[in-house]
């Protein structure tokens, strides 16, 4: 089993969402962070202040699946969220030690199975 | 005796006559009365702009709150010179039927002697925060997308060749007014020339990258409701306003613009439950503005009976326009076609059917003369086709010679931080303060 922690641009979550469940992944988090890559900062001027805003707004997608679709979902984000711009973001993959199931107290596969 | 009596009754005559026709010398002079509530009036219809900037803006995503509250907000600065300089001119110089002329270019002569029994000056104002707030309602249609600078030209452009045009038609002594067409505050002139304007922009834009594929929420609800609000606290100006006077009909105008909305909102209420079994605040504030559109071709005519059955009639067409637009590939975003067109053209046309000439204007079907439907199409079939055909000119000839359409980078970034450099929203986590 893998975490997949996905960080895109906020205005192509509903292109991932769309991607992703088309790959017939389900079960997934989604958290407004905000943070900086390798793009250029916005400038953004208040009454003659110039204000350089280092830190974008992005979201992060948490995924937790089974290892036959680890690459199906890494290949649906990247074709959804991909723009060829700075500041598509960046996909991790972390193995999972253990999932628990809280409505059924299932454990790893049986967890990350979708009913 | 009978000669000092007959003698006293000449001189009463004569000093009857004769104050009558000071009264009558008098009558063109001004009313403190009429210009106290013109010049109240003309401050209400200008707070409807900012009114509308919010009722847009809560509509749109967040990206593009502070775009489309701008779009409103400029109109104020642009249609308010260029109505001073020329637009004024045009749409009230004498002229013939279908143009104004030149001879008020740059206000020359426009001061305080009386128009009605206005000042001059004041007329020119108070209609010149009509000429604001039609072309700040075309930009419902074309948020998220068009270029800031694009939008700025259009309306400064549409302003000149279609707004002051029609207004002249309707009320500056062209052939509309003269043909007997009843429009009290600007049904036709305002809503049918900026809904059918807002279709043709937005037609000739394209849709929204994601139009259709994604759901545009409401990114602020309570903005709309607060924009509906002050849109409906403006309008008794706007309405009132149009008697030009502080009478009976300006009475019944503000009255009909306080009932005929009321009765919308039920309707559109009512409307809400059967499909969705549910009360909705976008609804209600749809339903507000509906109504007000369509009483404000007859505010001075019809009795406030009438005016509530036309507010609730009203409401059911644009209620189903919006429901058929958005499973269309018509991105006309806030639907100013659906509440400003349909609502406005219904309201044309049941003027037609309240009005009452004991109030003011003509009879309508209801009382008897069938001929004044024929008349209320009439205009509202000329304003379509001339504002829909030159607003088509106005923007070929941008598209030709500009970019019109954001870019698809700006349009995801969103259009406030990529047009105006400002979010609407912000934390101050992570800005760093340049000096130079």
């Amino acid at each position: 089993m893998k975490l997949i922690k996905a960080i895109i641009r906020p205005d192509k979550l509903t292109d991932v969402l769309r991607s992703l469940y088309k790959a017939e992944i389900r079960g997934l988090t989604v958290t407004n962070v905000r943070g900086h890559g390798g793009e250029l900062e916005a400038v953004e001027t208040y009454r003659g202040m110039t204000v350089k805003m280092d830190l974008r707004d992005k979201v992060m997608l948490d995924i937790g699946v089974s290892e036959p679709f680890v690459d199906a979902t890494i290949t649906a984000i990247c074709d959804s969220a991909r723009t060829g711009r700075v500041g598509d973001g960046k996909i991790f993959i972390i193995p999972v030690e253990r999932v628990v199931r809280v409505r059924t107290g299932e454990e790893d596969m049986a967890a990350v199975t979708p009913v | 005796m009978m000669r000092r009596f007959f003698f006293s009754a000449l001189l009463l005559l004569v000093v009857t006559v004769q104050s009558a026709f000071a009264q009558e010398a008098a009558e063109p002079a001004i009313s403190g009365a009429d210009t106290a509530w013109l010049l109240v009036s003309a401050a209400l219809v200008l707070l409807m702009t900012p009114g509308l900037a919010f009722f847009y803006g809560g509509l749109v995503r967040r990206k593009n709150a502070l775009n489309t509250m701008m779009m409103s907000f400029i109109a104020i600065g642009v249609m308010g010179v260029i109505w001073a300089l020329v637009g004024y001119s045009i749409a009230f110089g004498e002229g013939g039927a279908y143009f104004g002329d030149f001879s008020f270019l740059f206000l020359k002569g426009v001061l305080m002697e009386p128009n009605g029994t206005i000042p001059d000056i004041l007329f020119m104002g108070f209609q010149g925060t009509f000429a604001i707030i039609t072309a700040a309602l075309i930009s419902g249609a074309v948020v998220g997308r068009m270029r800031f600078k694009a939008y700025i030209l259009f309306i400064a452009a549409w302003g000149l060749l279609v707004y002051a045009p029609v207004c002249h038609w309707v009320w500056g002594g062209g052939w509309l007014g003269e043909m007997g067409a009843l429009d009290f505050a600007g049904g036709a002139v305002v809503h049918i020339n900026a809904g059918i304007a807002a279709v043709v922009v937005a037609c000739m834009l394209g849709t929204r990258r994601d139009y259709g594929s994604m759901a545009f929420v409401p990114h602020n609800v309570p903005f709309v409701l607060l924009g509906a609000g002050l849109l409906w606290f403006g309008w008794f100006g706007f309405n009132g306003g149009s008697a030009l006077a502080a009478d009976g009909i300006a009475a019944v105008a503000m009255v009909n613009t306080l009932l005929a909305p009321a009765a919308a909102l039920v309707a559109w209420t009512f409307l809400d439950y059967i499909h969705t079994s549910k009360g909705t605040a976008v609804g209600v504030a749809t339903g507000i503005v509906v109504g007000l559109v369509a009483i404000t071709p007859a505010a001075g005519f019809i009795s406030p009976f009438w005016a509530m059955v036309l507010g609730a009639i009203a409401a059911v067409p644009s209620f189903y326009a919006i429901r058929y637009r958005v499973r269309t590939r018509l991105d006309d975003s806030l639907d100013v076609f659906a509440a400003h067109g349909v609502g406005g053209i219904s309201g044309a046309l049941l003027t037609g059917v309240f009005a009452s000439a004991a109030i003011g204007g003509a009879d309508g079907l209801l009382f008897g003369n069938s001929g004044q439907l024929g008349v209320q199409a009439v205009s509202i079939l000329a304003v379509l086709l001339y504002s829909g055909i030159v607003t088509g000119i106005i923007v070929k000839v941008l598209d030709l010679t500009m970019n019109i359409r954001a870019t698809t980078e700006d349009e995801d970034i969103g259009m406030d931080i990529s047009h105006h450099g400002e979010a609407a929203y912000n934390t101050s986590e992570g800005a760093v303060l340049i000096t130079e």
